[in-house]
């Protein structure tokens, strides 16, 4: 019925992933690295998708574990922008390299 | 009392750790723990010693260790030759000890030298009771440590230093071949008991190669340890230590442990003429050496020490003419009167404060009692008729004679000549004459040091009536379990014998006591001869240019291997290491995009590393 095959999924979650990690460790603003990090989760839930379908074994378990990812995504992003709003009025900065003082 | 044998050394060994770990509270009162040990020890041995004359050989061990068939065995064993060592090595052991409190007074580290010399006594008494071969190399070494310990205890002289190191490694190089061929008994025998060897030896299980072999390599290690040529140069420099030290080890007790040794083993020499041979060949050889040495040395020390060198020598060339008895005499009243000796030289060095015979005499007036001692005991080594030495040496030329060695003979009494001429230019020159020394108040030494003297210039003249061919050989009846038989020796052998010392001591009369003779009509005459005698043949210089600088050549080698290889091998390891170190550090710097960089990276290496392994390593 599809024409698509698995392996492209993995390939374009892979890309995705790939894009998100290189975005977090390498941009300086807190909010793009907040940015990158929920693409990586979201290759992560194409990845999730893609096996609930086409895997050895297709079942409904991949889905549900794609909403959690989803849902517990949002409550970190939600936490993560928090902690950047305290830390941007004690320290006035949202750059992160910065943001060193856990060093010792 | 001869079951009870073992407990004689453990006195001076208690005694050891007691001043080790309460020395510097006792202070002088270590003395007394020193003498109490020492005395008991010599009460229990003379017990012992009274047993064993009524008795026969006790023995004692258990097994210690079994290797396979074979089973080494710790004990004790009361000979009459042990029970007869036992007494002499406490009793001079313990005169030494009283002798060392006057002559040690005031020394910062009295208690240690009381503890060495409790270390020393015991590790000599184990000796002379060990009943197999290993435990006797065991206390062998023990022995050449508190000798080291003892001639280095003036560790802040560069001398006495070098002179330890020396004593040390020069009786190390016999020790190996005691060791070699203490092994190759074991090897071929399958037992160090004394006992096994010599049953091995009797059945003829033990080859005569391998038996002249076997006695040569011992006989190396009593070289080494007797002060025997070539491996002499270290006895000379032990003069080092204390004076009681050098009476005690180097004159009466450890230096006798070589002569005791082959004694011991004696049954082994038997069987083998040639290795019977050798002994007598290197005694015979280093008495007349040492003997010659001693003629010109000018410290008064030095003098008796090569005079120790002769007389074991002199021991050495009885052992190897058979007779065993001989040697085992010789070696007791040589104890006596050579201790006697150097407890007189202390005393005359303790007064003075010199070593140097020119810078002494006219010491009769000022210390009578030494005077009188020193003489006793000059008279009983030189031979002279009555006194002990006169009867010990009389066996051993009778021995030298009856066993066919008519050169080694007439050396022994040519080196005879020797000891009564450089004994009497001893005494002339220290206690005769005029004073030469600087030194204002010389006095006679105290009671505690001339009473072990007293003891012992008693023991020297008395000691020789225990076996003579007038009264009875006492003690060759007793150490021969009755098969002893004294041989007919010529009649004028003992004549010549009192004749050749008396002519010894008439000469250095002449030259130093009357001085009819200049003193240098010999040495201006041949100086050559005088030169290389003063030098001592030059042994240590030949030592030096030959084995000292092959050593030194090799030591430097391993030390640039040490140093460039070993070293840079070390070092590189450590480079690595600080270099990963100083790399992690530098990762660890805060930046949380760092820390995410590592951990990915780690991953990605665990990941590769599971898909080219398939996740077995």
């Amino acid at each position: 019925m599809s024409s698509v095959p698995l392996s492209a999924y993995l390939v374009l979650a892979l890309i995705l992933f790939c894009i998100g990690l290189y975005g977090a460790l390498t941009k300086r603003n807190i909010v793009v690295v907040l940015i990158c990090i929920e693409l990586m989760l979201n290759a992560v839930n194409i990845n999730l998708v893609a096996f609930a379908k086409y895997g050895a074994h297709p079942g409904v378990a991949g889905q549900i574990f794609a909403l959690f990812t989803i849902a517990v995504a949002a409550a970190e992003a939600a936490v993560g922008l928090a902690v950047l709003m305290a830390l941007y009025r004690n320290r006035k900065t949202v750059h992160i390299d910065e943001i060193d003082s856990m060093k010792h | 009392m001869m079951e009870m044998a073992w407990i004689v050394p453990l006195f001076p060994l208690f005694s050891f750790f007691l001043l080790l770990l309460a020395g510097k509270k006792m202070k002088e009162a270590s003395a007394y723990v020193g003498m109490l040990a020492t005395f008991v020890s010599f009460l229990v041995a003379s017990a012992v010693l009274a047993d064993r004359v009524g008795g026969s050989t006790y023995k004692a061990e258990q097994v210690w260790l079994a290797i396979g068939s074979a089973k080494l065995t710790v004990g004790f064993e009361v000979t009459a030759l042990n029970a007869w060592m036992l007494v002499i090595v406490s009793l001079v052991s313990f005169l030494v000890h009283m002798y060392a409190k006057g002559y040690m007074q005031g020394d910062e580290r009295f208690s240690v030298f009381y503890a060495y010399l409790g270390l020393f006594t015991f590790a000599m008494l184990g000796l002379v009771i060990s009943p197999n071969l290993l435990q006797t190399y065991m206390f062998w070494e023990l022995v050449g440590l508190g000798s080291f310990l003892l001639i280095g205890f003036y560790f802040y002289k560069e001398e006495a230093k070098a002179a330890a190191k020396k004593a040390f490694i020069m009786t190390r190089v016999g020790d190996v071949g005691f060791f070699i061929g203490m092994i190759l008994l074991f090897l071929q025998v399958g037992s160090f008991e004394y006992s096994d060897i010599f049953k091995a030896v009797q059945d003829g299980t033990l080859s005569q190669p391998m038996v002249t072999l076997t006695a040569i390599l011992i006989f190396v290690g009593a070289v080494g340890k007797s002060g025997q040529f070539p491996l002499h140069t270290w006895l000379p420099d032990a003069m080092e230590g204390p004076t009681p030290v050098s009476a005690l080890i180097h004159a009466a007790t450890m230096v006798a442990a070589g002569v005791y040794l082959v004694a011991a083993l004696f049954p082994l020499y038997e069987a083998s003429e040639t290795a019977l041979l050798t002994v007598a060949v290197v005694g015979g050889f280093t008495a007349i050496f040492a003997a010659s040495i001693a003629l010109v040395q000018t410290d008064i020390k030095r003098v008796l020490a090569y005079s120790t060198v002769s007389q074991l020598g002199y021991m050495m060339l009885a052992l190897g003419s058979g007779s065993d008895v001989a040697a085992i005499f010789h070696l007791t009243t040589h104890a006596f009167f050579k201790a006697l000796l150097f407890l007189a030289a202390g005393s005359v060095i303790h007064a003075v404060g010199t070593q140097d015979i020119e810078k002494m005499g006219g010491l009769w007036r000022k210390m009578p009692l030494t005077a009188a001692l020193f003489l006793v005991g000059a008279l009983a080594i030189s031979g002279v008729p009555l006194l002990s030495g006169f009867f010990s040496k009389d066996e051993i030329f009778a021995a030298a004679w009856m066993h066919g060695h008519g050169v080694l003979f007439w050396i022994a009494v040519v080196a005879s000549f020797f000891t009564a001429f450089y004994m009497f230019r001893l005494f002339f020159l220290v206690f005769g004459g005029e004073e030469r020394h600087g030194a204002k108040d010389v006095h006679e030494s105290p009671a505690v040091m001339t009473l072990p003297m007293l003891v012992l210039a008693v023991l020297s003249v008395a000691a020789g009536y225990i076996h003579t061919p007038w009264f009875g050989t006492f003690l060759g009846d007793w150490l021969t379990d009755g098969g002893y038989a004294h041989e007919k020796t010529p009649s004028w052998m003992m004549i010549v014998a009192a004749i050749v010392s008396l002519l010894g001591i008439f000469l250095a009369w002449l030259m130093y006591g009357k001085r009819s003779l200049a003193r240098d009509w010999l040495s201006s005459r041949a100086p050559l001869t005088y030169n290389v005698l003063l030098n001592k043949y030059y042994i240590d210089e030949f030592y030096a240019w030959t084995v000292g600088y092959v050593a030194n050549a090799i030591s430097r080698l391993f030390y640039y291997v040490d140093r460039f290889v070993i070293e840079g091998i070390a070092s590189l390891i450590t480079a690595t290491v600080n270099a990963a170190a100083s790399l992690g550090s530098r990762m660890q710097n805060g930046q949380v995009q760092t820390y995410g960089a590592v951990t990915f990276i780690g991953l990605a290496l665990l990941v590769a590393i599971l898909a080219f392994t398939g996740g077995y390593l």
